[in-house]
C-alpha cells in the first residue's frame, strides 16, 4: 500500500521486530481457529476460541484500532467465552457419549466447502485493484465517541434495544421448564 | 517486500479473514452439537470483523466507520450467543441432548 514501506525491514531494527510480533499474532489467530474448530470436547473448543479471539485483538492492534482491541477482549474472552463455557456445563454432560458414528462425508465435504470459500475470498482479495482514498479523519478513539453519539446515534440506540430485547429473551426462554 | 513487512499490507488481513470464516464453516458442517455450531459462527462472524478492519484501515475515507461497524458486529453476536444459548439450554431441558441428529422435530 504505502511505498515507503516497501523496503524490506531487517530482524532486528523495529520494523522488523513489528513484524515477528505480527507473525506471532496471525499465529496465535490461525492455532487458536484450528483448535475452535477441531477439538473432540467443546471445553477445549472455547478455549481455542478465547486464543483466536486473543489473537485477532492483536491484528486489531496492528489496524490501528486499540479500542476496537480492547472491545474484542472485553465483550468476546470475557463475556461470550464465559457464557459458552456456562452453557457447556449447563447442558453437555455426557460429552463423550457419541450418539452414533459421526458421517463420512461430513468432513470431506466441509474440508471443500471450507476450501472453496477460502480460496474464492482469497483470489478475489488477490485480484481486486483496491482504491485508496484520502483520510477525512484520525480514526482515534475521541473521534470515534463522537460520531457515535452523533452520526450514527439512531443506530446505536437500536443497537441497544436489540441488547435489551435479547437478554430479557434468554431469561424467558430459559427459564421455561424450571417449575416442573 | 519481504515477510516481516506484511502487516502493512491490506491482502495479509483479507487473506486472514478469509481463512478464519472458511475454518467457521468448517466446524458448522462439521460439529454435530449445538454449542459447536454456535462457537464456529462466532469465527464466521470474527472473520468477517477482520475484513471491515482492514478495509477501514487501508481504503475507507472515514476511518471511523469499520471500527464503528466492528463494535455493531460483538454487541450483535453477544446478544446471538445469549439467545442461542438460551435456547440451547432449553432444548436441553426437553430433549437430555443437545446432538443436532436428536433434536429435529418441532413439536414441542
Amino acid at each position: 500500500m504505502n511505498p515507503s514501506t516497501l523496503a524490506s525491514p531487517t530482524l532486528l531494527s523495529v520494523d522488523g521486530l513489528v513484524g515477528v510480533v505480527f507473525l506471532i499474532m496471525v499465529a496465535i489467530t490461525i492455532i487458536g481457529g484450528l483448535i475452535a474448530c477441531n477439538s473432540d470436547r467443546l471445553v477445549r473448543s472455547v478455549a481455542g476460541l478465547v486464543v483466536c479471539f486473543i489473537g485477532v485483538a492483536g491484528l486489531y492492534f496492528f489496524l490501528n484500532s486499540p479500542f476496537v482491541a480492547m472491545m474484542q477482549i472485553l465483550i468476546y474472552v470475557g463475556a461470550v467465552a464465559v457464557t459458552i463455557s456456562f452453557a457447556i456445563m449447563l447442558a453437555a454432560p455426557e460429552e463423550n457419549k457419541k450418539i452414533g458414528p459421526p458421517s463420512i462425508l461430513a468432513g470431506p465435504l466441509g474440508f471443500a466447502t471450507a476450501a472453496l470459500i477460502t480460496g474464492g475470498f482469497t483470489v478475489l482479495a488477490l485480484k481486486t485493484e483496491w482504491h485508496v482514498y484520502k483520510k477525512l479523519n484520525d480514526g482515534s478513539m475521541k473521534t470515534i465517541g463522537l460520531q457515535l453519539l452523533t452520526d450514527y446515534s439512531m443506530v446505536f440506540e437500536v443497537v441497544s434495544i436489540v441488547l435489551l430485547i435479547a437478554i430479557l429473551g434468554a431469561l424467558v426462554i430459559a427459564r421455561e421448564g424450571r417449575d416442573n | 517486500m519481504s515477510v516481516l513487512g506484511i502487516y502493512n499490507e491490506l491482502n495479509t488481513y483479507l487473506v486472514i479473514g478469509a481463512v478464519l470464516f472458511g475454518m467457521g464453516i468448517y466446524g458448522m458442517v462439521t460439529r454435530r452439537t449445538l454449542i459447536g455450531m454456535l462457537i464456529a459462527s462466532e469465527l464466521v462472524l470474527a472473520g468477517s470483523s477482520v475484513n471491515f478492519m482492514a478495509f477501514n484501515r487501508f481504503t475507507a475515507p472515514d476511518p471511523v466507520t469499520g471500527q464503528v461497524f466492528a463494535l455493531f458486529i460483538m454487541a450483535i453476536a453477544a446478544a446471538e450467543a445469549a439467545i442461542g444459548l438460551s435456547i440451547i439450554i432449553a432444548v436441553y431441558g426437553h430433549f437430555k441432548s443437545i446432538d443436532a441428529e436428536d433434536t429435529a422435530q418441532l413439536k414441542g
